[in-house]
């Protein structure tokens, strides 16, 4: 099969490569690309362990191409903190335990993230409902929810 | 009697709340598990499946398969050359390669490796089986009764009836008393069945692994797994390889509850890399996971109570029957062990049923047996209380199991946190809360042996007197820092100068899978027992140094000083100035402890529920969850907190929608997380953790395991609650929608 070869901005940096037509964009990035912070828990959309953002709107990367990339900003778990300063959400996940084995929260994560872009102040219902494409089958949600809302607090207070 | 450990102390790092030493490497995505990993030259492994429930496999050919471009090797159960030597492992080789039959739909009966994903579809695609079909059998009940179709003939222990089939394998019993007296005396007795659906312990990493197997016999591998030590020893057992040839290391794993304490794709990763020459990564598509790897148990279950009007009960007897799916196992024993070990009975008698079905074999899922076992029992003592009038926290109080209790399963408990358990509900706000219309509150019991087995901790003094802490035990919910925690402690240093590994197969001595809830019990005394001989070693360096009797050296806060004045002055030691001056005062200074670990401490929950029934579509909403158990002594009360969240959440998934569907061809029929639904937040409330701390005589901090009872009351809490919503009695889990919509219509 030949491959196609794509252009993207991923994590803030320029990256081609090149992929086959059935490739997903999760096989791109585990696979080709080394980026394994995306993990596959289901291939169906149905775990959220593999979401990223593509041109800021939040995806499962299993149900894409990789050749649909092509000219889009993705950004990825690798991507979320700044140097050695990790993003508020992801020191708020190590602050409240929300995380028991760690596989679903780079997938919880982008997914917060995602959402206190649209809305700074999510309600517990709201956070809840936003969430539950995302499954974690440790925690039970509870230190997860109050993680968010708490990074939310915290943005908007030092914003 | 277990030796008592544990002396009452002031703690200064254990109960604090540190950050987790793996968290950043968790947030930012660097973590590796499973499938994390790759190695040069690598090949995709990928295992062919039968489509048949039950089916006698005439010939496999491969020959096109071979043919095909980028495959490097194909192999099938022909290709596992070595007999093992006992039926257990007899039985594992055949669950993860078909030999004559296969015994479920999922079942492995060839795999092949190749150079890309989509060379070993086609690979898998182009090997013909020609299978012999023969008739299935999927519910208990079904497969004990004689003329039911066998899977395994000649496997039924000599005390199983002759009238029953030879899928059942064991009958087990236990009890004290008698029964048919104690029921003379009840004022009331309740007898009814249950029925449970296999579940899925649904971790969200699917099984990985990463083999590498020379013609010589030396391998490594790079496995999620609960217990490397298990991997390896069962690969060498089922090859026929020197266990210390093959190196496992464990990955970051990505959940287990239990689910991950066996092989499933390892044994054929090292064949298809011995066979190709090449290393062989695999990985289980979710499909899989759910048709081929360890889900639980389905039940049925008869249990008899007879109570006084005060709510005494007078005799209680139990029928836990349980399909393992197609391999003997015992959560049917389990059951029959502790369904009734939260009381205090006089007349008692359990027995379990262990047998066979096609369906997967059946892994250990977080108490394994006991939930299903719980859901009956505590189903029936509300029903009990409810008819009697008496309040249901009460009627469990006046029966139960407290130090010195003959347990229905034999042993006599030490001190025990059952009571406080109970007492801490009574006296918590959310028993005593308003409740609406369609709602209703549900309490129940739940408990759990607990378990400790072999360990070993090396634990190292570094030259700058830091500290490095080597564990054998894959970390799967916060373990390094919990061993961090005790390390610092018994050392008297910050918990940030210790830093704890898990170890490969090769660099410490044999360890227990994680699973019994035993790590932070076992791995922890052990912890603790290595950080004294260290202690003990850097006493008698200051000892020396000093030029005194190393009795006259105490250490504390971290440093050796002399003990009292008659020993001497001296400034303190601390483990900087000792370590630094090793190379002079006798070598490198390291603690090392290796110990089958006894004195685990058994562990009782009680869970409160509040639930609103929807009366047109007979959706079961929970409102309000509490949590009560006994943790010992919590060592990060987060993440003890976090185990009772998560497997009270587990267990609210199994009360209401979380299922096994097969269709009459006896294939799985929802294996995926769209139509195998667990819980999302979406779903729930905040679940109130409260840790109840009852110390545990066999561990020095009286620590007790924590991490299975939580999902052992929740079935019958959400059940209670249900009925005390809906006026109905649910009696077979799930309690979906349209089983409580039929229940609400009298159906």
């Amino acid at each position: 099969m030949s491959h196609i070869h794509v252009k993207t901005t991923i994590n803030g940096d320029a990256v081609e490569f090149l992929c086959q037509a059935d490739e997903t964009l999760l096989d791109v990035l585990r696979d080709r690309l080394d980026l394994t912070g995306s993990k596959e828990g289901c291939a169906s959309g149905d775990c959220g362990a593999c979401s990223v953002t593509l041109d800021g709107r939040l995806v499962c990367s299993c149900l894409m191409l990789g050749a649909e990339a092509e000219g889009s900003k993705i950004e990825t778990i690798e991507g979320m903190a700044e140097g050695e300063t990790l993003h508020p959400l992801q020191q708020a996940f190590l602050d409240h335990a929300a995380l028991q084995c760690g596989v679903c929260t780079p997938g919880f994560l982008i997914a917060a993230k995602a959402l206190l872009e649209k809305n700074p102040d999510p309600s517990e219902e709201e956070t809840r409902y936003w969430l539950a494409g995302n499954l974690c089958r440790c925690t039970g949600y509870d230190k997860i929810i109050r993680a968010v809302l708490a990074a939310a607090k915290n943005m908007r207070e030092t914003a | 009697m277990t030796k008592v450990e544990y002396t009452p102390r002031e703690f200064k790092v254990v109960g604090t709340r540190p950050l987790r030493p793996d968290g950043i490497d968790k947030v930012t995505g660097r973590a590796r598990y499973g499938a994390d990993i790759s190695a040069p030259g690598m090949l995709v492994g990928m295992v062919l499946r039968s489509p048949h429930a039950h089916a006698r496999i005439k010939s496999i050919d491969t020959s096109a398969a071979e043919a095909l471009p980028g495959v490097k090797a194909v192999v099938t159960r022909a290709d596992f050359t070595h007999q093992p030597e006992d039926n257990a492992t007899a039985d594992i080789l055949d669950n993860c390669m078909a030999g004559e039959k296969v015994l479920y739909d999922g079942h492995a009966v060839a795999a092949v490796a190749a150079t890309s994903r989509n060379a070993a579809i086609a690979a898998v695609a182009a090997i013909k089986v020609d299978y012999d079909v023969l008739p299935h059998v999927m519910d208990v009940d079904d497969a004990m009764k004689l003329g039911a179709p066998v899977l395994l003939k000649g496997r039924k222990q000599e005390t199983v009836p002759a009238e029953m089939s030879d899928n059942v394998l064991t009958r087990n019993q236990y009890g004290h008393g008698d029964p048919e007296e104690g029921f003379k005396q009840a004022d009331l007795i309740i007898e009814r069945t249950f029925k449970t659906a296999a579940t899925h312990q649904g971790y969200i990493e699917p099984h990985a692994c990463l083999a590498t197997l020379g013609a010589d016999g030396q391998g490594d591998m790079w496995v999620c797994t609960q217990g490397h030590y298990m991997v390896r020893n069962t690969c060498a057992a089922i090859l026929g390889l020197d266990a210390g040839r093959l190196r496992v290391t464990a990955s970051e794993i990505g959940g287990g509850f239990g689910g991950k304490t066996t092989v499933f794709l390892e044994p054929t990763a090292l064949v298809l890399s011995r066979k190709s020459g090449r290393p062989v990564k695999m990985t289980m598509t979710r499909d899989e996971v759910f048709r081929a790897s360890g889900p639980t148990a389905s039940t049925s279950i008869d249990i008899k109570i007879g109570m006084t009007k005060d709510g005494k009960i007078t005799a209680a007897t139990g029928d836990y029957r349980y399909q393992n799916g197609a391999y003997e196992a015992m959560n049917g024993t389990l059951g029959a062990m502790t369904g009734f070990a939260p009381y205090d009975l006089e007349h008692v008698r359990t027995t379990g049923w262990d047998v066979v079905t096609n369906r997967p074999k059946a892994a250990a899922y977080r108490a394994p047996g006991a939930p299903m076992a719980a859901f009956a029992v505590e189903s029936v003592i509300d029903e009990l209380a409810g008819e009697l009038g008496l309040d249901p926290i009460d009627v469990r109080l006046k029966n139960a199991a407290r130090e010195g209790t003959r347990a229905a399963y034999g042993p006599t408990y030490p001190a025990i946190g059952l009571e406080a358990t109970l007492e801490a509900a009574k006296a918590h706000p959310h028993w005593s809360a308003p409740l609406g219309k369609n709602q209703g509150r549900g309490v129940a019991c739940g408990f759990w042996f607990n378990f400790g087995g072999d360990t070993c901790v090396s634990l190292m003094i570094n030259p700058d007197g830091t500290v490095s802490l080597s564990e054998g035990n894959p970390d799967i919910g916060g373990s390094r820092a919990s061993m961090s925690m005790m390390a610092a402690e018994e050392l008297g240093v910050p918990m940030e100068q210790v830093r704890t590994i898990v170890a490969d197969t090769a660099s410490l001595g044999q360890n227990e899978v994680t699973d019994g809830s035993r790590v932070t019990f076992a791995v922890g005394l052990a912890t603790i027992k290595a950080a004294r001989h260290a202690i003990e070693i850097m006493k008698e360096r200051a000892a020396m140094t000093w030029g005194i009797d190393v009795d006259a050296v105490e250490w504390v806060d971290g440093a050796a000083q002399p003990a009292g004045p008659n020993a001497g002055k001296f400034p303190p030691m601390s483990i900087g100035e000792i370590a630094a001056i090793a190379a002079n005062t006798g070598g490198p200074i390291a603690g090392h402890h290796e110990v089958n670990a006894e004195g685990a401490g058994v562990s009782f929950g009680t869970h409160i529920a509040d639930t609103e029934v929807d009366p047109e579509t007979g959706a079961v909403k929970i409102l309000r969850y509490t949590v009560f158990q006994d943790a010992g002594k919590a060592v990060h009360p987060s993440y003890v907190e976090g185990q009772f969240q998560g497997g009270a959440v587990q267990g609210i998934g199994w009360a209401l929608n979380e299922e096994y569907v097969y269709g009459e061809d006896g294939r799985l029929q929802n294996p995926g997380f769209l139509d195998y639904r667990i819980p999302v937040a979406s779903d729930l409330p905040m679940i109130d953790p409260v840790i109840l701390e009852i110390p545990n005589p066999g561990h020095p901090y009286g620590v007790r395991g924590v991490g299975e009872t939580g999902i052992v009351p929740p079935l019958a809490t959400v059940a209670n609650a249900v009925s005390r919503a809906a006026g109905i009695r649910l009696t077979s889990l799930p309690m979906s929608p349209p089983k409580v919509l039929a229940a609400l219509k009298g159906g």
